[in-house]
């Protein structure tokens, strides 16, 4: 029997029924009286100089209100590095970046004179890859980088095309793979590409008369867009309001500032008025920012019996054109370089590294999802050579309580148990029966495994707040500036809450929208930290609150607060609960017979800030930047034709020590959902360039998505270690189920086709060239 | 190319309710259905057919309002969107099975669950992949949406 009456429950989302009604509003369903809308002229070139912009057919146009270019506003915005023009300015550094943009009474007049606009582009060289970005010879794409302003945080080396470097030094790792008995090395890579979240970002910005800007985005982040937006333009950070309504998927994409800079541009071109912008899905993948795409090479030393001593990384990112979310990316996946191993000898060089690809942000799994692959894909490689079994090797190197970190951090009494996890993962997808079965001549099923381990990249000072006031009625309403994305974290938090009230979620109500006006401060939804932090504070709140009911309570019924409870709607003695009185008698004060009133309402407040994190050492990486590790482990099973390599996903599975479960569908949902987009990036997600670096596969025909029916079975299990500083011992779990997938396939197609596959996607077209190189090779 | 730019006047049967309303002839059922009758249940997701998030249905039939042109829609058709369909049993078993997670894709799904539900009560499997892989969900991994349909196509046994 559980101790708890509303954690481990699987209650029902909060924004259910507005959503299967239709009723749910997203950014882009508002329509505000005296609404403009605007439209972008994009880049048809990867690299160019802008030569001309002949803005004025599109300016003499019916309906045209204005039309703006870079120069209009010669400003540079970012997130950690002030590197992107909100419309290009002299050159154009990726295709599909905006070059100008056109505000008109309606959309279709604003999309009519897009057309009329005539830019003339100069070719530039191309940057293809990071390979290509690091060459001696290589043109800059930002020949002004030591002009940026950037946090300290972030490392660039102007004068090349490094937007980012992190070192991580950990023991002696180039004389330990000297020692080591095998040494695996190998490559690795995967090309950008898109969340696909099914909204499209959208902004509708307006200024008031007294200078107020008001935006509505869709946007997890609406503080750090507010701040960056106040840092930019020089506007007092006070007199900018986001409003941010749930958004329709997120998955990192929108974690940054997006449209809002342009937003306010538009908006100030066109004197204040509201001015609605929104991507159409091609913008949307390649306009606005996506998946980074990474070069690594890894080399792995062990003992002959396959004990870990060293590892030397070198993760090449393609940051695209752009800085955004990339260079913490970048950063993240140094942080957590090794995946969840104990590695005592480390070196790890992470960079961030410029090209004229459509450029990168956050996405779900944040660094670790992409070192994952690599790492995965070689501890397979590390077990072939040692002939271990790839469970047992991983089984050998799981970290545990008491290892140290990549950054030299203690493992502390909080690390997962990720043993546990491998057991409950190897037993799912029946790994004792065989990892490579040939099932007929032209069928071969095949398993494949991967660990992942993830914690939150955010600044060490990241904290979330809570507000709880209360109806006549009693019933709560809580507060947060947490998003909903999707995932359910707000019904997480009223689970939460409702937990320490005594009482069910259904009294209490969530703000679902959030104005950071109104809102408690919060860094952003994102890196899977809400229910912990948010929760935190939520739990801090509502203990404030439940004082202030007591003490209020304790007058009348002449007894001490704290021989007072609540629970159920009533505030009571809890030695004798038939004296108490109802919390609606309570929380807007207590009123005597005689109309005497005492206290006034009741208003709770919490906050959290994570505590004692600090940043890394530019030269070693030593320090502690992780909130918490979520370990876990994952595997699927494939079923491959070797007659034209074409392959189904049968099964996955996935166990993590999320320390503790707060809603079992939510989670569950998070995960398979997360597992599904882990899928997309292994069989068929990424962008294709051609030879000028344009993309061929920005829409939804081409660029292929998992559909309804091609998804496998999912089996789904947690471990609960507790977080002993999270909420009810909780940690996160929104992201982690995509980390070990994209390895676990590429194992599982390896095994399948007894060819290196160390690439994603994996076509089926690929994988029968890998085939066919592989035994060329052989026949040499 | 010069767009055909005059306004006409159309009645539209929209959830058992006829409508006028004066469209371009370039606008798609989508854009007339959202900007101009205030129904944004339908979504735009691509505008391009590729992702099922418009989905509507006309005459019982799924359609993706995209790609239709509101003006090609027959005079008296039924139009129905998800405005217009409450406390369904598929509705009911979203919400039971977690069909649904940012909601985007959800009333495109639902729509064309519904149809299917009406039509073939008894889809199996490849069935169901026929209709509903026209619709992209990017949260759910299908798990919940598969469920929800499994069990509405229960209950209405
Ligand atoms: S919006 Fe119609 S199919 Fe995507
Ligand atoms: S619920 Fe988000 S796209 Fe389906």
């Amino acid at each position: 029997m559980s101790e708890f009456k509303q954690i481990g429950r699987s209650f029902s989302r909060t924004d259910g029924l507005d959503k299967v009604h239709g009723k749910q509003e997203y950014v882009n369903d508002y329509q505000p009286t005296g609404l403009l809308h605007a439209a972008l002229k994009i880049s048809t070139h990867a690299h160019a100089k802008i030569k001309s912009i002949d803005t004025a057919e599109a300016e003499a146009a019916s309906g045209v209100q204005a039309v703006i270019t870079g120069d209009d506003f010669p400003v540079t915005l970012g997130l950690y590095m002030g590197d992107h023009p909100p419309l290009a300015l002299h050159k154009v550094r990726h295709y599909g970046e905006p070059v100008a943009a056109v505000i008109a009474n309606t959309e279709h007049q604003a999309k009519n004179a897009v057309e009329l606009i005539k830019v003339k582009y100069e070719d530039l060289e191309v940057i293809s890859s990071p390979t290509d970005g690091l060459k001696a010879n290589a043109p800059l794409l930002h020949e002004n980088m030591d002009e940026y302003t950037h946090i300290d945080a972030v490392h660039p080396e102007p004068g090349s095309n490094v937007a980012n470097h992190t070192k991580i030094r950990k023991g002696e790792a180039a004389q330990a793979i000297a020692d080591a008995e095998i040494v695996i090395e190998d490559t690795f890579s995967f090309p950008p590409c898109d969340h696909v979240a099914m909204e499209t970002r959208a902004v509708i910005s307006e200024i008031k008369a007294n200078g107020n800007v008001v935006i509505h985005s869709t946007t997890q982040a609406p503080f750090t867009v507010k701040e960056l937006l106040s840092f930019n333009f020089d506007i007092p950070v006070g007199k900018i309001k986001i409003i941010a309504p749930p958004i329709g998927g997120g998955f990192g994409g929108k974690a940054g500032i997006q449209l809002e800079g342009l937003g306010y541009l538009l908006t100030k071109a066109a004197d204040g008025r509201p001015v609605k912008l929104v991507n159409d899905r091609e913008e949307d993948m390649l306009s606005s920012p996506g998946h980074i795409g990474m070069e690594a090479k890894v080399r792995l030393g062990a003992t002959a019996d396959g004990k870990l001593i060293a590892a030397e990384l070198d993760y090449h990112f393609d940051a695209g054109a752009y800085a955004d979310y990339a260079v913490n990316v970048s950063n993240a996946a140094a942080i957590s370089c090794t995946g969840p191993y104990d590695i005592p000898n480390v070196r790890c060089d992470s960079l961030c590294v410029y090209t004229n690809h459509p450029f990168a942000t956050a996405f779900r799994g944040f660094g670790h999802v992409e070192l994952a692959f690599p790492i995965e894909r070689s501890m397979d490689l590390l077990a072939e050579k040692a002939g271990i079994d790839p469970v047992e090797i991983r089984m050998k190197n799981a970290i545990k309580e008491g290892d140290t970190s990549p950054t030299q951090s203690l493992m502390d009494a909080n690390t997962g148990d990720l043993r546990e996890c491998i057991k409950r993962a190897a037993k799912m997808i029946n790994w004792d029966q065989g990892s490579f079965i040939k099932k007929d001549e032209n069928k071969v099923i095949a398993k494949g495994f991967g660990l992942l381990w993830k914690s939150p990249a955010m600044p060490p000072n990241t904290g979330a707040g809570a507000i709880i006031t209360f109806n006549k009625d009693g019933s709560l309403n809580l507060h947060t500036g947490i998003m909903e994305i999707g995932q359910g974290s707000k019904t997480g938090l009223a689970q939460i809450v409702a937990e320490r009230f005594g009482t069910s979620p259904e009294n209490i109500h969530l703000v679902q929208e959030v104005n950071t006006e109104t809102a408690p401060h919060d860094w952003s939804t994102a890196a899977s930290r809400s229910l912990m932090m948010a929760g935190r504070a939520a739990l801090e709140a509502a203990d404030d609150a439940i004082d202030q009911i007591c003490r209020t309570a304790a007058i009348p019924l002449r007894c001490p607060p704290e021989d007072l409870i609540v629970e159920g709607g009533r505030v009571f003695l809890e030695d004798e609960p038939s004296i108490g009185l109802p919390l609606d008698d309570v929380v807007h004060g207590y009123v005597y017979e005689n109309g005497n009133a005492i206290e006034g309402q009741v208003i709770g407040r919490g906050n959290y800030i994570a505590r004692r994190l600090s940043g890394i050492d530019p030269e070693t990486g030593k320090g502690r930047p992780s909130l918490e590790y979520t370990l876990g482990a994952q595997a699927v099973e494939i079923e491959l034709d070797l007659n034209d390599y074409s392959y189904q996903i049968k099964k996955a599975v996935s166990c993590m020590d999320v320390g503790k479960v707060i809603n079992p569908n939510l989670a569950r949902g998070q995960v398979v959902g997360a597992i599904s987009m882990g899928i997309g990036l292994a069989r068929s997600e990424g962008f294709v360039f051609n030879s000028r670096e344009q993309v061929v596969n920005g829409v939804l025909r081409d660029y292929k998505v998992l559909r309804y029916g091609e998804e496998p079975e999912y089996e789904i299990d947690f471990v609960e270690t507790p977080q002993g500083d999270g909420p009810f011992g909780l940690r996160g779990l929104g992201e982690q189920g995509i980390i070990g997938i994209p390895g676990a396939i590429a194992n599982a197609l390896s095994r399948a086709t007894g060819v290196k596959l160390n690439y994603i996607p994996l076509l089926p077209e690929d994988i029968w060239q890998s085939v066919k190189e592989a035994s060329h090779n052989d026949s040499i | 190319m010069k767009a055909y730019e005059n306004i006409s006047l159309v009645k539209l049967k929209v959830n058992g309710e006829t409508r006028d309303v004066a469209i371009r002839p370039a606008d798609t059922l989508l854009r007339v259905l959202r900007e101009k009758l205030g129904l944004t249940a339908a979504k735009p997701g691509c505008e391009n057919g590729d992702c099922g998030a418009c989905t509507v249905l006309i005459n019982e039939k799924p359609v993706k309002s995209c790609m239709k042109l509101a003006v090609e829609v027959d005079a008296g058709a039924e139009i129905i969107t998800l405005e217009g369909i409450k406390n369904s049993i598929i509705q009911e078993t979203f919400l039971e099975e977690d069909g649904f997670q940012c909601g985007y894709c959800t009333p495109g799904f639902l729509v064309n669950a519904y149809a299917l539900l009406k039509e073939h009560p008894d889809a199996d499997d490849k069935l169901a992949k026929e209709w509903l892989e026209s619709n992209i969900c990017r949260c759910t991994g299908y798990e919940g949406i598969r469920n929800a349909l499994k069990l509405a196509q229960e209950k209405l046994k």
